[in-house]
């Protein structure tokens, strides 16, 4: 069997980053490693996560000062290359501070940090991160987010849906989001956003509702770089 | 804020000289009440901290226990009471921040946070509001940061906490025994100061602690900073993990002046420290508030010469600040220098040990008469009653709040906050159990019966996880203690809790004891806090949906013990009664008969019976459940009691059991064979909650209304007043 190897990229202040690589290691069995965000990407690898948590303790506004980090320049070029990325909640924030995706994660409705199970909907099964999934299949996921809610102009979001980018939309109304937007790609679909948590949501004994769905985000993964999960 | 005349005279009997101002400072830093427990100390000294799990070590400031597998658990739990009744927003946050360096302190990673908040009326009182939407806020944005699940607690809103606030907080670790922090050093070890800077935030904060709040003193107060806090916890774990950390404390109450000489005491060395090397947020700081300053996410590291580079370049990796501000020696004596003059020179043993006092207690006047009150009429309309209960505040759903704090993060919370107690699941493949319990209404009715009661319900919420036992910590937090009537509860509370951890073989493992609570009105009641933790060697009883023909059988007995009800406190405005007490004999024989069932049989949901009694308890699993449940109130094992009574009183031991019809001849024989009190009270069905007495309804209430009531109450008061 292949392997595949995945960079799980370390922020200051990322706290999902454990949580990410062992749901890969342990429960998908992909060789996953962590890397500290000065550090150079390893070479070899096969697609790259950025994962949640609270990179620079969310100062001047959540995922900016992380988006300057050195490790993003080659993100930058791995993506123009059409490597898998994902970006999960603070990860997402990142992605489009840095302007690998497009519009902006404004704080929610409530004016509240939320964290709660939800569902949300395929959009897009295209991805290399949904191409196990069904459209319009739902996902009981995991959310948790102060600044989750995605906002971008008539035009983009117009663009968005043309080019058909967006990924994930919420079942239920959750924070606001523009569309109702839980994630989204970049135009050649390489590079995925979203703010649920698809690593607390992808094993039965912590979803307290159907863990598959979201398990198959991983899996759709392994099957684009060519590995039978 | 300084030493009594008593305690400067043993001072410079002991010293042999009168100290200098700074040595003064330091001293009455460490000999506040808050840092020396020197009212309480003698009266803790008969919990039992022995157990088959518990590990003990010197210097430690959590409690360690043996989870097996090489793998053991930390737990500690601290308040943060005066400042965040001053300022709530940072008193809260801070208060998360210590209790989680002291979980580091042993070398293990905190893995879950719980709270117990306390404020005065939320409903008629917008301070009490503020203090409560603030404090909420200050543990979300603390510990969401950090990454360290928030996964379980208590609020209790009671007059008595008017213009005041009590903020618990307790943490869980997790790591390999074999990394525990071994804490040794000898001469010529280096100290090192990592974290964030030290500036004048937090000055003299155990003092202020350790006295009457009256004028608000923001200066003692500190500042939180999640994210070096966040930094911190990874350089010390990497340190950790590569061996470079020999002895470690945390900086909490009395900044430097505590750390320095409780560490230098525990390690039996001297510590040589020089203040012009800290480094510091603001300039020119005299040496005193260098001592005393409280600044926070601080960690004191010792550490040899081989490993000082190793650890200096996983500070830089990180990029958090450090300073190497002394050396170990052999003298056993803390000593103080700027640049190359000594200031400040004294034993370590002298400084960390203040002269223990003897409060005089004796029994308070009040509690001669509380039991003996006339008993409110029953209301015309139960059905009404039940649904006023439900939107009590204490009794609400309480989800406005820990859904603002991130309760998955660490992906190991498998029983969710809302429930009983929280499951989170260990590296070894076990499971373990954890709840805090707190009920200042019961405990200022019956001191004793009020703790042994909080003891006895957060052991029944960890057993209905499927969880035993393991170990206890405690935090006392009471009034003024030199108060004699104030000491008496706070006796009678340490005795209750030691024979109930006796009786039930649970050692005390840690705990905290906050006095002074009190403001120009007055004391706070009694309000001891317990938290238990409970392990799960197999598989943990997470809750089945409930459904059509489910049948709920009681166990345990339903006494009249209305005293301290929320019943008597929300719907008549009654204090008094008989305060629900704890037979430990029975409650024994029913936890075991309970734990014995969830492990051998089929039960879809162990629900504990505590606050609001049957009527609330049989409500909440129909409103989580989305089912309606018909109760026989004659079937339900009782003294001879009024259905109000029956509905709404707080006796404890009682646990509802909800299983499928064809398991009911199974648990039943089983049940009997324990012989404990039980029967089937109900069955699961419709779209009502009826509790009916032969036929006849006492109660009817649609369950979509008492949802509505039970799930939003909260969250309307918060956001439309």
């Amino acid at each position: 069997m292949k392997t595949v190897k995945v960079a799980v990229i370390v922020f200051p202040g990322s706290n999902c980053d454990r949580d990410m690589h062992h749901v890969l290691t342990d429960v998908f069995h992909l060789q996953s490693q962590l890397v500290w965000h000065t550090d150079a990407l390893p070479k070899n690898i096969d697609a790259i996560v950025l994962p949640g948590g609270f990179s620079y303790g969310d100062r001047l506004r959540a995922g900016v000062i992380a988006a300057h980090s050195p490790v993003i320049k080659d993100v930058k070029k791995m993506a123009e290359k059409g490597m898998p990325i994902l970006g999960v909640c603070n990860g997402f924030q990142i992605l489009v501070e840095s302007g690998l995706l497009p519009g902006a994660l404004l704080k929610n409705t409530s004016l509240n940090f939320m964290c709660k199970w939800t569902e949300i909907i395929v959009q897009n099964n295209k991805t290399p991160f949904t191409n196990k999934l069904k459209l319009g299949q739902k996902i009981p996921i995991a959310i948790a987010n102060g600044e989750g809610r995605y906002y971008a102009d008539k035009k983009t979001l117009e663009l968005l849906k043309k080019n058909n980018q967006i990924v994930f939309t919420y079942g239920e109304e959750v924070n606001g989001a523009s569309l109702g937007i839980a994630g989204i790609s970049n135009k050649q679909g390489n590079v995925v956003g979203m703010m649920p948590h698809p690593e607390r949501s992808a094993e039965q004994i912590i979803n307290p509702n159907n863990a598959k769905p979201a398990s198959l985000i991983f899996e759709s993964l392994l099957n684009t770089l060519g590995v039978t999960a | 804020m300084s030493l009594t005349p008593q305690e400067s005279e043993y001072l410079e009997n002991k010293i042999g000289r009168k100290p200098n101002p700074l040595e003064l400072q330091i001293v009455a830093a460490e000999w506040s009440e808050h840092c020396s427990y020197k009212s309480s100390k003698k009266h803790l000294r008969i919990l039992p901290k022995e157990g088959k799990r518990v590990i003990s070590g010197p210097g430690y400031d959590s409690g360690v226990l043996d989870v097996g597998d090489g793998y053991v658990v930390t737990v500690h739990i601290e308040s943060h009471n005066h400042p965040s009744a001053v300022e709530p927003y940072g008193g809260a946050a801070t208060g998360v921040g210590g209790v989680i360096r002291d979980i580091l302190s042993a070398g293990t990673r905190p893995i879950a946070i719980l709270d117990g908040l306390r404020f005065g009326n939320i409903e008629k009182d917008n301070h009490a509001m503020w203090l409560f939407k603030n404090a909420v806020r200050g543990i979300a944005d603390y510990g969401n940061c950090l990454g360290i699940p928030t996964i379980g607690g208590e609020i209790e809103f009671d007059k008595c906490f008017t213009n005041y606030a009590l903020v618990d907080v307790a943490s869980i670790g997790f790591g390999k025994k074999e990394n525990l922090i071994k804490n040794k050093a000898e001469k010529g070890d280096y100290v090192v100061l990592i974290g964030g800077s030290t500036g004048r935030d937090g000055i003299g904060g155990s003092q202020f602690a350790s006295d009457k709040l009256e004028a608000e003193n923001r200066s003692a107060v500190q500042i939180p900073d999640p994210f070096i806090e966040k930094l911190v916890i990874e350089v010390i774990l990497e340190a950790r993990n590569q061996k470079c950390i020999k002895a470690m404390k945390d900086l909490g109450g009395g900044g430097l002046s505590c750390a320095i000489s409780e560490t230098a005491d525990a390690l039996g060395v001297g510590i040589e420290l020089d203040l012009s090397l800290v480094h510091k947020r603001e300039q020119n700081m005299s040496p005193s508030e260098l001592m005393v300053s409280e600044s926070q996410e601080r960690m004191l590291v010792i550490t040899d010469l081989k490993k000082l580079v190793s650890l200096k370049k996983i500070c830089e990796k990180f990029r958090v600040p450090y300073s190497v501000i002394g050396r170990v020696k052999e003298d056993k004596l803390m000593k103080v220098k700027l640049d190359k003059s000594t200031i400040a020179n004294l034993p370590s043993q002298i400084v960390a040990n203040a002269p223990l006092l003897d409060r005089p207690s004796s029994l308070p006047k009040y509690l001669k008469n509380i039991e003996k009150i006339k008993k409110p009429k029953t209301p015309q309309d139960l059905s009404k009653t039940l649904l006023r209960m439900l939107s009590n505040p204490n009794i609400a759903s309480k989800h406005w709040v820990y859904t603002q704090y991130d309760h998955e993060v660490g992906i190991r919370t498998v029983v969710k906050p809302g429930s009983d107690g929280s499951v989170l699941r260990l590296d070894n493949g076990k499971f373990l159990a954890a709840k805090i319990d707190g009920n200042s209404k019961h405990c200022y009715v019956n001191p004793r019966d009020g703790v042994m009661g909080c003891f006895d319900e957060a052991c029944r919420n960890v057993i209905c996880t499927g969880a035993k036992p393991i170990g206890m910590v405690d935090h006392l937090q009471f009034g003024n203690p030199e108060d004699p009537e104030i000491f008496w509860t706070f006796k009678e509370s340490v005795q209750a809790i030691t024979d109930y951890a006796k009786y039930f073989q649970i050692p005390c493992v840690g705990g905290k004891v906050s006095l002074y609570n009190e403001t120009d009105k007055g004391p706070i009641k009694p309000t001891p806090l317990i938290g238990v933790l409970g392990l799960i060697e197999k598989k943990p009883l997470v809750s089945q949906k409930i459904e059509n023909g489910d049948l709920v059988i009681i166990v345990g007995t339903t006494k009249d013990e209305l005293g301290g009800s929320e019943y008597y406190e929300y719907v008549h405005n009654v204090t008094g009664g008989k305060c629900p007490s704890v037979d430990m004999k029975t409650s024994k024989k029913i936890q075991d008969a309970v734990l014995d069932l969830i492990q051998s049989c089929t039960i879809k949901v162990a629900h504990d019976c505590s606050k609001g009694g049957l009527g609330i308890a049989v409500s909440k699993l129909c409103i989580t459940n989305d089912i309606g449940c018909t109760i026989s109130l004659e079937k339900i094992p009782s003294e001879k009691l009024s259905h109000d009574e029956l509905l709404f009183s707080e006796s404890h031991s009682r646990f509802l059991l909800v299983i499928k019809p064809q398991d009911e001849n199974k648990v039943m024989a089983l049940l009997a064979k324990s012989a404990v009190q039980h029967a089937r009270a109900g069955v699961f069905s419709g779209k009502d909650i009826v509790f009916q007495q032969k036929t006849s309804a006492i109660v009817r209430v649609r369950v979509d209304k008492a949802q509505e009531k039970w799930l939003n109450s909260l969250g309307a008061l918060v956001t439309h007043g």
